[in-house]
C-alpha cells in the first residue's frame, strides 16, 4: 500500500514545483529593483504612480458596477425560471453559456461594429456611454459565473412557498425579489461576485478595444515599458485573485463548484 | 380514475391562476432577453452576415473564400496546433493532478489545497500570467539565471525562447491544467471504491482495472473536457499579446489587429476570420456540453 502512495506525491510535486515556481520567480524579480540588495521598491513605485491609482480605481469602480448590474439582471430571470417559467430553462442556460463558446475578441468586434460612431446607436462616441457599453460587456463575460452561481442558490432554497408565504403576508413582488429571495441566496450572490470582480479587474481585450483608461491596459503599458514593477503587478494581480476566490470559499460556496468549467456540470 | 379527475382538477386551478403571474414573470425574465439580443445575440449576428458580404454590401461568397490564403490559414493553424499542445498536454497532466489528489490516497489536506489552487491559478490568466513567465524563465528571469550559476546551463542556448510559440504553449498550460484539474475531480469522485475493489477479487491487475472499467467509463468527460481547454486556448489572447506582443501570427492575434487598424484591408474578410473562430470554438465547446451530459449520466 505505501508503494503505491509514490506515483501520486511525485505527481503532486511535479505540479507543485511548476506552479510554485513562477510564483516565487515572480516575486524574486519583483524585489530586485534597488541594484544589489532585495527591497519593496517596485512595489512603492507602482503603488505611488497616479497612473496605477487611476486606472486601479477605474476597474474597481466598473467591476463593482458589473456586480450590481449583473445581480440585477440574473437574480430575477433565474427566479422566476425556476418559479413559473421552467420551459425556458435550456433557453437561459443556453444564452448563459454563449460567452464562454463565443470568444470575448469576437464579441467587442460586433460592440464596435454595432455602437459604433456611425451606427444607429452610438456609445463609442463619448467617454460616459462607452463607459457603460464597457460595464455591460464585463456584465457579458460574468454572465455564466454569476447565473450559475444564483441559480444553484436559488434551486436549493423552496422558491415556490417562500413566494407564497411572502404573498400571504401581503408582499409584492419587489419585495419578495428584493427581501425575501435575494437575502436567502446570499451567499450564492457573494460567491458570483467576488469570481466576476477577479475576472473584470484586469480584463484586457475588451477594455483595450474599447479604449477606456482600465487596470488591464495599464498592465500591458508597463509590461512594455518598465522592467521590474510588471513582477510588482503580476504578484499585486495573482494576491487579489487569490482574495477573491479566498473570500468566495469563505463567504459562499466551495471553489470546486464555481469555476468556469463546472459551469456545465448542473445542466 | 381518482387520481386523473385529481390532475385535471390542479391543471384547471393552474391555468386559473397563470395569467396574472405568467405576465409578470414573463415582464420578469424580459431584460435578460433585451440584454442578451442587444449585448450577445445582435452584435454577433452582425459579424457572421457581414462575413458573407462585401464591403459594399452584397451579400457573396467571397469573403469566406478569401480566408484561404496563406497568412490567415496560417494564423489559423498556429492557433490550432497551439491549442491542441495544450489542451491535451494539460489534459494528461490534469489527469494525473487530479488522479492524485482525488483517489491517490494522499493526506486529506491534499484536495482541497489542490482544488483551491486550481481554482486560483485557473483565473490568473491574461497579461500578469505573462509577466509571470517572463520573470521566471526570461533571459534575466530567476530559473534562466539560477541554471547558469550553478549549473553553468544557459536554456537560450539550447534554442529555447519564452517569447515564441513552446514558451507561449508552456505559459498557457499554467490555466489550463488547473482548468482540467477543477472539471475532472468531481468526475473521478464518480468512480466508485467497489468497482476497482470488485475487479481486484476476480483477478484484474491493475492495468486491466483501468483499461476496460475506469476508462471506459471516464472517457466522454476526458474527451469533452480537452476540447474545452482547446477551445478555451483558440479564443485567448491577452496571455499571449502580453508575452509575444503582435509578433506570433494567432488568430486572435490577427483579428486583434484587423480591428485595430484594417490590417487585411477588407472590413468583410475580418468578419469572415471572426466567423471562423466561433465555428472552431462553438464546435468545440458544444462537443463538450454533449459529452459532459453524456458522462453524468453515466456516473450518476
Amino acid at each position: 500500500m505505501k508503494q503505491a502512495k509514490i506515483g501520486p506525491w511525485i505527481a503532486i510535486a511535479i505540479g507543485t514545483l511548476y506552479f510554485v515556481v513562477p510564483l516565487f520567480g515572480t516575486f524574486e524579480f519583483s524585489l530586485r529593483m534597488r541594484r544589489g540588495q532585495y527591497s519593496f521598491d517596485a512595489y512603492r513605485v507602482v503603488l505611488d504612480d497616479p497612473r496605477f491609482q487611476a486606472t486601479f480605481g477605474y476597474s474597481t469602480v466598473l467591476a463593482l458596477a458589473t456586480i450590481v448590474v449583473g445581480v440585477l439582471l440574473v437574480v430575477p430571470t433565474a427566479y422566476w425560471v425556476q418559479l413559473r417559467l421552467p420551459r425556458l430553462r435550456p433557453v437561459v442556460e443556453f444564452i448563459t453559456l454563449l460567452p464562454l463558446v463565443i470568444p470575448a475578441i469576437v464579441i467587442v468586434f460586433g460592440y464596435l461594429r454595432i455602437y459604433g460612431s456611425s451606427s444607429l446607436l452610438p456609445m463609442t462616441t463619448n467617454e460616459r456611454a462607452t463607459d457603460v457599453l464597457l460595464m455591460f460587456s464585463y456584465v457579458m463575460l460574468s454572465l455564466p459565473y454569476m447565473y450559475r452561481a444564483v441559480d444553484t442558490g436559488i434551486r436549493a432554497i423552496d422558491v415556490a412557498t417562500l413566494t407564497e408565504a411572502a404573498e400571504s403576508l401581503g408582499a409584492r413582488w419587489p419585495t419578495i425579489l428584493f427581501k425575501v429571495i435575494l437575502p436567502n441566496v446570499r451567499s450564492a450572490v457573494l460567491s458570483g461576485a467576488f469570481l466576476t470582480f477577479a475576472t473584470v479587474i484586469g480584463e484586457f481585450t475588451m477594455t483595450s478595444l474599447l479604449d477606456r483608461p482600465a487596470f488591464g491596459p495599464y498592465l500591458q503599458l508597463m509590461g512594455q515599458d518598465r522592467a521590474y514593477e510588471p513582477s510588482a503587478l503580476a504578484i499585486i494581480s495573482f494576491a487579489i485573485t487569490w482574495a477573491c476566490l479566498g473570500l468566495m470559499q469563505l463567504l459562499g460556496r466551495p471553489v470546486e463548484k464555481s469555476s468556469a468549467a463546472t459551469i456545465v456540470e448542473a445542466k | 380514475m381518482a387520481q386523473q379527475t385529481q390532475v385535471a382538477s390542479r391543471l384547471s386551478s393552474a391555468t386559473q391562476i397563470r395569467p396574472r403571474h405568467d405576465f409578470l414573470a414573463w415582464f420578469g425574465v424580459t431584460p435578460f432577453f433585451i440584454f442578451a439580443v442587444l449585448f450577445l445575440i445582435l452584435p454577433t449576428g452582425y459579424l457572421v452576415v457581414g462575413a458573407f458580404q462585401d464591403p459594399s454590401g452584397n451579400f457573396t461568397l467571397a469573403t469566406i473564400g478569401e480566408l484561404f490564403q496563406p497568412q490567415i490559414i496560417n494564423a489559423y493553424w498556429v492557433s490550432f496546433k497551439l491549442s491542441a499542445i495544450t489542451a491535451l498536454a494539460g489534459a494528461v497532466i490534469g489527469f494525473f493532478l487530479a488522479y492524485a489528489g482525488v483517489v491517490g490516497g494522499l493526506p486529506a489536506w491534499v484536495r482541497p489545497t489542490l482544488m483551491t489552487f486550481s481554482g486560483v491559478a485557473s483565473n490568473f490568466a491574461g497579461i500578469p500570467l505573462a509577466f509571470a513567465f517572463i520573470a521566471t524563465l526570461g533571459r534575466v528571469g530567476l530559473v534562466t539565471t539560477l541554471l547558469i550559476r550553478f549549473f553553468d546551463f544557459n536554456i537560450y542556448s539550447t534554442g529555447f525562447n519564452l517569447l515564441s510559440f513552446w514558451g507561449l504553449a508552456l505559459t498557457y498550460l499554467y490555466f489550463q491544467i488547473p482548468l482540467m484539474v477543477l472539471i475532472l475531480a468531481p468526475a473521478l469522485d464518480g468512480l466508485k471504491r467497489e468497482w476497482r475493489e470488485a475487479s481486484a477479487i476476480l483477478g484484474a491487475s491493475a492495468w486491466q482495472y483501468w483499461r476496460h472499467i475506469a476508462l471506459p467509463i471516464l472517457w466522454p468527460g476526458l474527451v469533452g473536457t480537452t476540447l474545452l481547454l482547446f477551445a478555451n486556448a483558440f479564443g485567448a489572447i491577452a496571455t499571449a499579446y502580453g508575452l509575444v506582443g503582435s509578433s506570433l501570427n494567432i488568430a486572435t492575434i490577427v483579428l486583434y489587429a484587423q480591428i485595430r487598424g484594417d490590417v487585411l484591408h477588407n472590413p468583410n474578410l475580418g468578419y469572415a476570420l471572426a466567423l471562423g473562430m466561433i465555428l472552431i470554438t462553438g464546435l468545440s465547446n458544444s462537443a463538450y456540453i454533449w459529452l459532459s451530459g453524456r458522462s453524468r449520466r453515466t456516473l450518476g
